[in-house]
């Protein structure tokens, strides 16, 4: 079933750590994303969090989400109302912890996409894309794997887990699981 | 007959069971799994909606209290939850002062060869300089490892570097991984695992640590050095098993071959604010700091120490007056040996801060935080903008004999050039 998202590209440049997205001196209060969220962005700029809309898109450039592996960076831009992320690049870790909070993240050229576009991130079976409606152009993004697929469609690591009792679908090996 | 491998290869081959090459999907047997105090509260939330009742192996799960080392209020309450989750389930408790996570896994003598380690700390990669496979993830495949022993991972390609030529007077591994860092840059190794040669033996265990831990600056998957001479010395007074080794096959695919002359490495350092943006130290020469900070997971280990305290020693052993220099030993066994030699004492009487073992000021968690307009010298590896606590700061990152050279004279100086310039 296609995941289709509408909303505002709210533009970022290269190399966005995730300290930039949530300051571990944040996090260090509280995990709660809900308080996080007025901490989103704060380095890059102070005003970003009280501007956000939800269904708002980030679109960035090169290494989004390098540093540390820290899942929190994926669930305050999830909990201030943020849809989906599109970036030249991501690095790993952060791309792992979208897909396993089932933040779509499509990795794709963005470099003509301006702040306020209005956007369409799509994921059609295993291929993302970008469409800018604004000014046009679409860019699909590197095919996700099958098990990517899986985890998104299933709305996370969470359900995807509690369904299938583990990765392998071997119910003994830690949870009760539900099937 | 399988195909020839590289590391990554190998052991993620063998921990799946099937022949896997770059760019496969496999499902992997995970040896040991490692949590700290940042990231095992969330986990913990992700392993109770998974509907987790128990650990796939208590003996494999280790947790320690690293970040929040020592915990303000809300620490100890992410101590608190982690501590119940412990005695409800098991699993290894590190508490606080005993050290950085994957610091002790490698002083543990427990990871062997071909090894497979799940941390959720992104420098968990620090673990491959014993010939391990180590990954650094979030909370909820944290979460996962905990419950089914499972991860799924894509099987990188492998970026190889030969460490080459003889390592110049005066330039560490630090300076080695900072000057690769600006070589292949913030994405030079995104998806990729790099795989270290040192064919002259001239990387202690301790350095190749820092070597894979910077790595993920680079953004590399893993980082893992082959068993060899240096393995083995390290690990003889520490493991009570072996494994044989797990080293890549020749003629195995590399995406990508660099020999990097060390000979001609001098010693750097990354400005402010990015690990990537390194120059080499003297371009940076007369910079005033007012904050030393020695120690974290690449620069808190007995060497590093010593090393330090040679510098200051040369210039007087006295710290320059308007510095504030702190240290943080990555792990008990660190600070004991430290303690024992007498090196923690003659810091503190040149009025050093000596702090618990663990992450200490390094992401502004549980440690000293610097102020408003500050500028910080210290041997970590990361140096964004905020990373220490406070925005209003700029940091720079070198080598533990730079920032002792930077406590003795109150500049950002060549620690070569000490006495002799000063």
């Amino acid at each position: 079933m296609p995941i289709q998202f509408d909303g505002r590209a709210r533009r970022l440049g290269h190399d966005i750590n995730t300290d930039y997205i949530i300051a571990s001196a944040r996090k260090k209060e509280t995990l709660d994303g809900n308080v996080l969220k007025q901490y989103l962005l704060e380095r890059i700029d102070p005003a970003f969090a009280a501007s956000v809309r939800p269904g708002d898109i980030i679109v960035a450039g090169r290494n989004f989400g390098c540093g540390s592996a820290m899942e929190v960076a994926v669930t305050v831009i999830q909990a201030a109302g943020i849809v989906a992320v599109a970036a030249e690049s991501f690095s790993r870790s952060f791309f792992r912890n979208a897909i396993n909070n089932g933040l779509l993240a499509v990795e794709c050229d963005t470099s003509t996409i301006v702040e306020g576009d209005q956007l369409a991130v799509t994921l059609d079976g295993a291929t993302p894309a970008v469409r800018d409606l604004t000014r046009g152009g679409r860019w699909e993004g590197a095919s996700l794997p099958p098990i990517m697929q899986e985890i998104l469609g299933a709305g996370g690591l969470v359900p995807y887990i509690r369904r299938r009792g583990s990765l392998t679908g071997d119910t003994r090996r830690g949870a009760t699981g539900s099937r | 007959m399988l195909h020839r491998q590289t590391i990554s290869e190998k052991i993620l081959s063998a921990r799946s069971g099937r022949d896997a090459s770059a760019g496969d999907i496999v499902i992997c047997r995970v040896d040991h799994v490692i949590g700290t105090d940042a990231s095992t509260p969330m986990a913990i939330d992700y392993f109770e909606r998974m509907g987790g009742t128990r650990l796939f192996n208590p003996e494999r799960v280790t947790f320690a209290f690293d970040h929040y080392a020592p915990p303000s209020p809300s620490g100890e309450a992410f101590h608190a939850r982690v501590r119940a989750f412990v005695r409800k389930y098991g699993g290894t408790l590190l508490e606080v002062g005993e050290g950085i996570s994957f610091q002790r896994a490698v002083e543990s003598g427990k990871l062997l060869s071909g090894d497979l380690v799940v941390g959720a700390d992104s420098h968990t990669v620090t673990c491959g300089a014993l010939n391990v496979f180590a990954i650094g993830v979030g909370s909820s495949d944290l979460a996962v490892a905990m419950m089914t022993g499972e991860i799924w991972l894509k099987v990188p390609a492998t970026i190889h570097i030969t460490l080459a030529g003889n390592r110049a007077e005066g330039a560490g591994a630090k300076d080695v991984a900072l000057a690769l860092v600006k070589e292949l840059g913030s994405t030079g190794a995104s998806y990729r695992a790099i795989e270290f040669f040192d064919p002259l033996d001239q990387f202690a265990v301790d350095d190749r640590m820092v070597l894979c831990n910077l790595a993920v600056e680079m953004d590399a998957k893993a980082a893992i050095f082959p068993t060899d001479a240096a393995t083995r010395r390290y690990l003889a007074v520490r493991a009570n098993q072996y494994r044989e080794a797990c080293n890549a096959d020749p003629g195995a695919r590399y995406q990508r071959e660099i020999v990097f002359d060390v000979s001609a490495v001098t010693p750097q350092i990354a400005l402010p604010h990015a690990p990537d943006h390194v120059v080499p130290i003297a371009q940076a020469i007369g910079t005033p700091v007012q904050m030393v900070f020695i120690g974290t997971c690449t620069g808190g280990r007995v060497r590093d120490f010593r090393e330090a305290l040679e510098v200051l020693v040369r210039a007087g052993e006295r710290i320059a007056p308007g510095v504030t220099v702190v240290l943080t030993p990555a792990s008990r066994e660190v600070e004991a040996i430290l303690t024992r030699d007498g090196t923690l004492a003659r810091f503190a009487a040149m009025g050093a801060v000596v702090t618990t073992p663990g992450c200490g000021a390094c992401c502004g968690t549980g440690g000293v935080i610097p102020g408003d307009g500050m500028t910080v010298i210290s041997t970590a590896n990361r140096n964004f903008r905020g990373r220490m606590g406070n925005p209003n700061a700029s940091i720079h990152l070198a080598s533990p004999a730079a920032c002792a050279a930077a406590a003795a004279t109150g500049v950002i100086i060549d620690p070569t050039l000490l006495p002799a310039a000063y």
